[in-house]
């Protein structure tokens, strides 16, 4: 059983690490688009990355990515110290198979679980700027998910949360909150953006220099590699945006407050 | 040999994680049920069923491990439901136990949802072959014929709504919450049959069957009255209604029992715990065919739960039918493929 072998070199390795300085051994994932990414790293190294942009779902082939990342690297998944998942914005559908998988492998495994913001990973390959980085993705019906990220003293700062928007409500929000930045657009869907923010913004904004900007996990996994672990078994996605039956539900029950909503049984009578 | 099998169900709306032992035994069998959610809304949001089950999905299996007193070194594989079902809630319960069977290195079984209802009479009686089985729930209404273990026939099914779904939809015209099946029957056993509905396809040459007929003729029974001020009883309707479909469930069960010449029905799913189903069949039965045997799971053991997925697969664990990581969620997967 080769999990054995891995397992047997586990102690050997601890050791070894705890002379040099402990090294973490990073499993990162994102899933929030069609391109799938996985990679594997120690510490901000990156060890092997395979970044897929084929017609296959993520249903079908993150798992067995996962499975060749790690028979081509020289370690197990049980010598993993943390998973690194892009909690979205994104596709739903997406977002819910790596972030069941993390948190799944992260709860059986007892390993650290990070999240951190796809539309961060976008914005950290905007290169050095002085501009507000705007990463987005296209969210139908004219509207986008979209962040507002700095570049400081070579560290990307988020300005403000995600957030779920119109295109032109956002850019008008940019234009009235902002009076003074300017913006840089960076994603795979900027472009088809672009008119609607030079419409309220003017050449206060213009596109990315960095064309086709991909999911990479292995800069997911190295922006996430300093980020405190969160609690497993609560670990959602962040859509964004609640389902259309609850924004409408909500709407018509401003009243209600949060409730339980799913109820456990244990069926042991049968 | 003990074999111990981790299963899991998300196809629907309650997200279950069970361990079965020897597909027999119910080391422990949780079930988060999103009823509650879903009752906001008349019927189950698909997206939100997905977003309940990532919520509910580790605790739940967590949950399932910890009532059964093991480890993952006393488990032999993972079982999770491939299809039929909503592909996002699907995808949960696949994403988990993949993620599962590879971290601890377990062999990976994927199981038919509707083979896991039948199967659930293995965890209740027995199963003996040649059977009928009567797979009938909100999302499926059909007549099984199983010559020998795992090998399915589909010999009947309904052609427009599932019985469990007609119950909800004429449940919602007499102001019964979603859903109303269990409401509906509690009803009936008050009133009577005074209504007489159509028994749909009851005497066609087939095992088909069809409820959206009887839900029209139901809505147009009250509609028809309200236009002219009348009040009707909603118990007697409850009464009517439960006693047409039960007549034709009872029927073409009962028809294909007789030509298939078997030792065994099974009837299985959500409205398998209808208690007018029940009684009818076992009266019937116990009169007029003594030799058959007849198994109706309890009530925890028919709406979708994980046990019964793990009493499908032990078969598929027996004969080492493992599934690589790839495979993936099948919405309509059939059950004879």
């Amino acid at each position: 059983m080769p999990c054995i072998s891995i397992l047997d070199g586990f102690d050997g390795r601890i050791e070894e690490n705890e002379k040099r300085g402990v090294i973490m051994k990073i499993l990162a994932i994102d899933t929030s688009t069609q391109v799938l990414s996985v990679a594997i790293l120690e510490d901000d190294q990156l060890i092997i990355e395979t970044t897929k942009n084929t017609k296959e779902t993520h249903g079908e082939r993150l798992m067995p990515t996962i499975e060749w990342a790690f028979e081509n690297s020289l370690f197990g998944i049980q010598e993993i110290d943390r998973i690194v998942i892009a909690h979205g914005p994104g596709s739903y559908t997406g977002l819910r198979i790596g972030v069941t998988t993390a948190k799944t492998l992260a709860w059986t495994l007892d390993k650290e679980l990070v999240g951190l913001s796809s539309l961060q990973v976008i914005a950290g390959q905007a290169g050095p700027t002085t501009s507000i980085i705007v990463p987005l993705f296209d969210a139908r019906r004219q509207n986008i998910y979209a962040g507002l990220y700095r570049c400081q003293k070579g560290q990307l700062q988020a300005v403000e949360a995600d957030q779920h928007s119109s295109a032109q409500e956002f850019a008008h929000y940019l234009k009235k909150t902002y009076p003074e930045e300017s913006f840089v657009l960076i994603g795979d869907d900027a472009a088809s953006f672009l008119d609607i923010f030079v419409s309220e913004l003017g050449d206060r904004v213009s596109l990315s220099c960095q064309k086709n900007q991909l999911a990479s996990a292995y800069l997911l996994g190295k922006m996430a590699s300093d980020k405190e672990a969160e609690p497993v078994h609560t670990f959602v996605p962040h859509y964004l945006k609640l389902t259309e039956a609850e924004e409408n539900w909500l709407e018509a029950h401003p009243e209600q407050g949060e409730e339980e909503y799913v109820q456990k049984t244990s069926r042991l009578d049968g | 040999m003990t074999t111990r099998i981790l299963a899991i169900e998300s196809s629907c709306d309650e997200t279950s994680a069970a361990v079965i032992e020897d597909g027999k035994t119910i080391l422990s069998n949780v079930v988060a049920s999103q009823i509650k959610s879903h009752q906001r809304f008349g019927g189950v949001v698909p997206e939100l069923a997905s977003r309940h089950h990532v919520e509910q999905i580790t605790y739940i299996i967590e949950e399932a491990m910890a009532q059964a007193a093991v480890s993952y070194k006393d488990v032999d594989a993972v079982a999770v439901t491939q299809g039929p079902g909503l592909v996002g809630a699907l995808l949960i319960g696949v994403s988990a136990a993949k993620a599962i069977a590879y971290a601890h290195q377990l062999p990976l079984i994927k199981v038919n949802h509707i083979a896991g209802h039948i199967y659930a009479g293995e965890l209740t009686g027995d199963m003996k072959f040649p059977l009928i089985a009567l797979v009938v729930s909100g999302g499926h209404t059909e007549l099984i014929y199983m010559e020998k273990s795992n090998s399915y026939e589909l010999i009947g099914e309904t052609r427009d709504d599932a019985a469990g779904e007609s119950y909800d939809k004429i449940g919602r015209v007499i102001g019964v919450p979603y859903p109303g099946g269990k409401r509906i029957d509690e009803m009936a056993q008050l009133g009577s049959d005074v209504y007489d509905f159509p028994r749909a396809m009851i005497k066609e040459d087939n095992y088909d069957f069809s409820f959206s007929g009887l839900k029209s003729a139901f809505i147009n029974k009250v509609h028809n009255a309200e236009q002219k001020g009348e009040k009707l009883d909603d118990i007697d309707l409850a009464a009517s209604f439960q006693a047409a479909a039960v007549d034709v469930l009872v029927d073409k069960t009962l028809r294909a029992v007789e030509e298939y010449k078997v030792d065994q029905l099974i009837v299985a799913g959500g409205v398998a715990a209808n208690s007018g189903l029940r009684k009818r069949l076992e009266s019937i039965i116990s009169e007029r065919y003594p030799n058959l045997d007849l198994i109706i799971p309890p009530l925890s053991l028919c709406g979708d739960n994980a046990a019964m997925i793990g009493a499908a697969a032990q078969i598929l664990y027996d004969q080492g039918e493992f599934s690589d990581y790839s495979f993936n969620a099948r919405p309509g997967l059939e059950l004879y493929e």
